[in-house]
């Protein structure tokens, strides 16, 4: 579309956008690099509005870039205002180191520990399940699936990603403790952190395949190679040298997938139980952080009372857990990246 | 595969090995482990054959048109979807309308506008952070905000809000990645011709970005649907017998009334519940398959 005249018919001015003037007629077309501003007041169509739309339209994509800024200033006002006005009724020392959860008692003890240990519980099991099939089948589709396995394994681990957590809740009740657990460990009750566990591991296992998987992708062909004219198999190549090149990725991806089952609600709401116990015994019934949250809104809450505003100072330290662990897992990838160009 | 040579097995950079000279010993080692990777892969398959196994098995029988259009009820052989279906449909379409042009544009202001300094970084670092935090916290932000301060109640448009804030850090990357993806030459040939940088955003690199944005919107969607914890915080209602109205209507969506019948002890519960997810599976399906069309179609249209 050479402008090579003022030619370009009106009703295709929509394929080539607005052409301020001819660049034949008026000289300067605002030529801009990419990192550059655009010269938004230099109109030379005659156009007087455009450099004002411009203007508002950088305006309001602003706004919406900065909503997500806001969004986390909400979360963090909301959490840190009601969990104030709960530490001047029950001492933040009380909350940390109580040994004792009973929000929802006629006489109410705010003891946090029951509840960090359950959670502590559920995803060390999850992880027990996630990493290593994870990292094996990261292993298995960077490095050994032919393309035909690839085609059918690849999509089997996204539809479990895709897969609600409610489903894997009633998945863990219905299947995984009547007929797997059970046949295990005989004297699993109704409720147990194991089965809960095992579910919220097996919903974890996609982020840890995928995340390891590209990771190991990214170590260049030219190390394997290294590898096999020094005469070492594929299993040494996998392990020796592609696991510990992509150790930054693989490390980011666990500490991802337990931050996922930090947070991980309506599978513990379903198969862990709600009583909140210090126990080290997977077997008994075990309530977590999440898991008090949703159990205090299934009845009836009146806002602003202690069991009220207890939901936001757990709600704050489940927060900070999870904040915690993406920033270190951000960290990771950053720290020990080896860069190979 | 090599075979071992005059140089040996004795690399020295595989130092666990060193010293094994056993070289039938190593492949065969590695043979068996290929078989245990494989397997361990494939328990992915074997997980989600179980999943649709045991779904079905107790949920069948209890499709039925009735389960569609019935209201929940007392009675498990009376109980429906019908508030559910509608509520999800609802929410769903608000929380879409809130979250997509926002999404969408705070992802092209990040890729085409946003200056390369601390404040755009700021932005990137924080949106990351938020597609870290728990679904059930954005239920408490939505309590806090939404249901208390604006005072909004425990209605459709306080779970939309509250959902769009939850998806909207997915729709952005998935956004951010497609809009990344296009050629910096469309852009150059855009400016070159004298367009100005809205008009190269709107007319040139978001039409081509189309079908990756289009696909991290139905996956955004699609987490939606089957969200829980949040609305269960802003208040879904867990037993509700009529049709939401409007925006300030009381509502109940899919897997809130999932959620209620599996937590009762009746097997009859337990079964409709099943029901309940094959609707809820054949939803999310149905979205999947329109995601993987449209991803097709768009990216047809686009040769280079």
């Amino acid at each position: 579309m050479g402008p090579s005249g003022d030619t370009i018919p009106a009703n295709r001015e929509h394929e080539f956008g607005e052409i301020p003037g001819s660049a034949t007629g008026r000289g300067i077309a605002p030529i801009t690099a990419l990192g550059g501003r655009a010269p938004v007041n230099l109109d030379l169509s005659g156009h007087k509005s455009r450099g004002m739309q411009e203007r508002i339209v950088g305006v309001l994509l602003w706004i919406c870039g900065a909503l997500s800024l806001l969004t986390t200033a909400g979360i963090i006002f909301v959490l840190f205002q009601q969990a104030f006005v709960f530490f001047q009724q029950i001492p933040i020392t009380d909350f940390l180191f109580g040994t004792t959860w009973t929000a929802l008692f006629k006489t109410p003890l705010y003891g946090v520990l029951p509840l960090v240990s359950g959670t502590l519980m559920i995803t060390l099991i999850a992880m027990l399940v996630a990493i290593p099939l994870g990292l094996m089948s990261a292993i298995y589709l960077s490095e050994y699936a032919p393309n035909r396995a690839r085609e059918i394994l690849k999509p089997a681990l996204e539809l479990l990603a895709g897969i609600p957590t409610i489903v894997y809740g009633f998945f863990a009740v219905t299947f995984i403790r009547p007929d797997i657990l059970v046949k295990i460990f005989p004297g699993i009750g109704p409720f147990s952190a194991l089965s809960a566990g095992v579910a919220v591991g097996i919903l974890t296992i996609p982020l840890v395949a995928s995340l390891s998987e590209d990771s190991m992708r990214a170590v260049p062909r030219s190390l394997r190679e290294g590898g096999y004219a020094l005469g070492a198999t594929k299993l040494e190549v996998s392990w020796q040298i592609v696991v510990p090149a992509a150790i930054s990725g693989i490390i980011a991806s666990f500490i991802l997938a337990m931050s996922r089952a930090v947070g991980e609600t309506m599978i513990v709401a379903l198969a862990a139980g709600s009583k909140a116990q210090l126990t080290g015994n997977p077997l008994e019934p075990m309530q977590t952080m999440t898991g008090f949250i949703v159990q205090a809104f299934s009845g009836d809450m009146v806002v602003g009372t202690p069991p009220y505003l207890s939901l936001f100072a757990v709600g704050l330290l489940l927060f900070f857990i999870t904040l915690a662990l993406n920033l270190i897992s951000q960290k990771v990838v950053g720290r020990f990246r080896e860069a190979y160009e | 595969m090599s075979s071992p040579t005059m140089f040996g097995p004795r690399a020295a950079v595989l130092p666990r090995t060193a010293g094994s000279s056993n070289v039938n010993g190593r492949k065969t080692t590695a043979a068996i482990i290929q078989g245990i990777l494989f397997v361990a892969t494939a328990f992915a398959i074997l997980v989600l054959a179980a999943l649709i196994w045991d779904i079905t098995s107790a949920g069948v029988t209890w499709l039925s048109l009735d389960l569609l259009t019935n209201t929940s009820s007392r009675r498990a052989e009376n109980a429906g979807l019908r508030p559910a279906l509608l509520g999800t449909l609802w929410l769903i379409g608000l929380t879409a309308v809130f979250a997509f042009p926002v999404g969408i544009g705070a992802a092209v202001y990040l890729e085409e506008y946003a200056p390369v300094n601390r404040w755009t970084r700021l932005l990137k670092t924080n949106i990351s952070n938020l597609a870290g935090v728990p679904s059930v916290v954005y239920g408490l932000l939505g309590l806090g905000v939404f249901v208390s301060l604006f005072a909004a109640g425990r209605t459709i448009v306080s779970g939309a809000l509250t959902m769009a804030l939850l998806i909207l850090p997915v729709i952005i990357i998935a956004s951010q990645e497609a809009i990344r993806a296009v050629p910096p030459s469309l852009r150059q040939a855009a400016f070159a011709l004298g367009a100005t940088r809205w008009q190269v955003a709107r007319d040139h690199v978001i039409p081509t970005a189309m079908p990756g944005i289009l696909t991290g919107i139905i996956l955004s969607i699609s987490r939606a649907i089957g969200e829980t914890a949040p609305l269960l915080v802003v208040g879904a209602a867990a037993y509700v017998t009529f049709n939401p109205t409007g925006l300030t209507s009381r509502y109940t969506v899919l897997p809130m009334q999932i959620y209620e019948w599996a937590r009762r002890p009746q097997q009859d519960f337990q079964d409709l519940a099943a029901a309940a997810i094959i609707v809820l599976l054949a939803l999310l399906l149905m979205l999947n398959a329109i995601a993987i069309y449209l991803r097709q179609r768009f990216s047809n249209r686009v040769n280079w």
